[in-house]
């Protein structure tokens, strides 16, 4: 493998990470559907996973789990994988939330249009 | 401000974030190779101090408990927030209800194979969450996990049946109690702590044999508290947006209250 695609490979993780913060924001600009929005928020946030597991991760190293392998066996870093977790769960309630804020909103003001809704706030 | 200026501000901020982004880039130690210490001091330390051989459980509901906490009251709020939204408001029964179909088509039934998979898959689904949240200092696994299975179960009842049988299952006042007294819980249990002269959430139970299903001391405890936590607190999210989408149109005034 040469150089520059060894140093690419490092990155990509990253780079993924990046992609989907900026691609799920770019959604959230544009949007003119609040279920949309709201589903590219999912995906910036899904970036942080990438993110917090890039970071953790070490080549070669097992799961954190110690159950069947010795204590000190090289593994990848709990801690991310921890946040990471109950970031899901955490997440799946909050676009419950914001679900329900856009269910109202289209009982209220008939629209799901973002520039729309404003119009109407005046 | 219209849209060409908006996404005019998204490209310049993008391309800001990316320059910086790039910059840090260079400064990360690169993907597969973790420098530590903090993981790697955990992972050596897990099975010794807490007796729990799943270390991100055990950074779970021990290391960072408090930050758990706060994260489950999160999702506490979050769904609290959406039951409050999802109510039975005064004006939903006046709203004439679109019927939920095209007018010269029929929904087909649910299909038998359907069904019959469902069903027998309910049972697994209870015993698979049960045990991934009692076996989570152990292996992959925790309340977190086994609470999201465990509310499943319901919503696979209304995959292979209607919503009759859901709401048969289902409880609201039960869902609601559960999910209090799973957030409660692991306030309380943090309490205890301090009713033994020890720092808040600090582990008050004896640890037990390592590889025990009943060892680990307070995160056994504390991970059996966010199972029902989290379990109780989706099935409030469905059984909120079930009415809402399916019953409060079409009922009228005295044949269902909000419970």
């Amino acid at each position: 493998m040469s150089q520059a695609a060894g140093e690419f490979l490092r990155m990509l993780p990253f780079l993924v990470a990046a992609w989907l913060f900026v691609v799920g924001l770019y959604g959230i600009v544009t949007s003119r559907h609040l279920v949309h929005q709201i589903i590219c928020l999912i995906v910036v946030q899904s970036s942080t996973y990438v993110l917090l597991l890039a970071v953790g991760y070490r080549t070669g190293a097992v799961a954190p789990y110690f159950y069947d392998v010795p204590v000190h066996t090289p593994a990848v870093d709990p801690v991310v994988q921890a946040l990471a977790l109950t970031d899901v769960v955490v997440e799946a309630a909050v676009t419950a939330l914001l679900l329900a804020f856009a269910v109202q909103a289209h009982k209220r003001f008939g629209t799901l249009d973002p520039h729309e809704l404003v119009q109407i706030k005046g | 401000m219209n849209h060409r200026a908006r996404t005019a501000l998204f490209l310049v901020g993008g391309l800001g974030l990316l320059c910086f982004y790039v910059w840090g880039l260079h400064g990360l130690p690169g993907f597969g190779h973790y420098p530590g210490p903090y993981g790697d001091l955990i992972n050596s330390l897990t099975v010794f101090e807490r007796h729990a051989t799943d270390a991100v459980t055990a950074v779970n509901f021990d290391y960072r408990g408090f930050d758990t906490l706060g994260e489950e009251f999160i999702l506490f709020a979050s769904v609290m927030g959406a039951n409050l939204l999802l109510r039975k408001q005064k004006d939903d029964r006046e709203e004439d209800p679109p019927l939920d179909q095209a007018e010269d088509r029929v929904v087909p039934p649910t299909s038998d194979a359907v069904r019959v998979t469902g069903l027998a898959l309910v049972l697994p689904i209870v015993v698979f969450g049960l045990y991934t949240i009692s076996h989570g200092q152990l292996t992959p696994g925790g309340g977190f996990q086994g609470g999201v299975i465990l509310a499943s179960m319901p919503l696979i009842i209304y995959l292979c049946g209607d919503y009759k049988s859901f709401d048969h299952v289902t409880s609201h006042v039960l869902s609601e109690i559960t999910e209090a007294l799973g957030a409660g819980g692991y306030a309380i249990a943090g309490l205890i702590s301090i009713m033994f002269g020890l720092n808040y959430l600090t582990n008050f139970i004896p640890l037990g044999q390592t590889g025990d299903v009943l060892s680990s001391g307070t995160i056994l405890l504390i991970s059996v508290l966010t199972g029902l936590e989290v379990a109780g607190g989706l099935v409030v999210l469905m059984i909120s947006f079930f009415r809402q989408s399916l019953v409060y149109r079409k009922t009228d005034e005295e044949s269902r209250g909000p419970r």
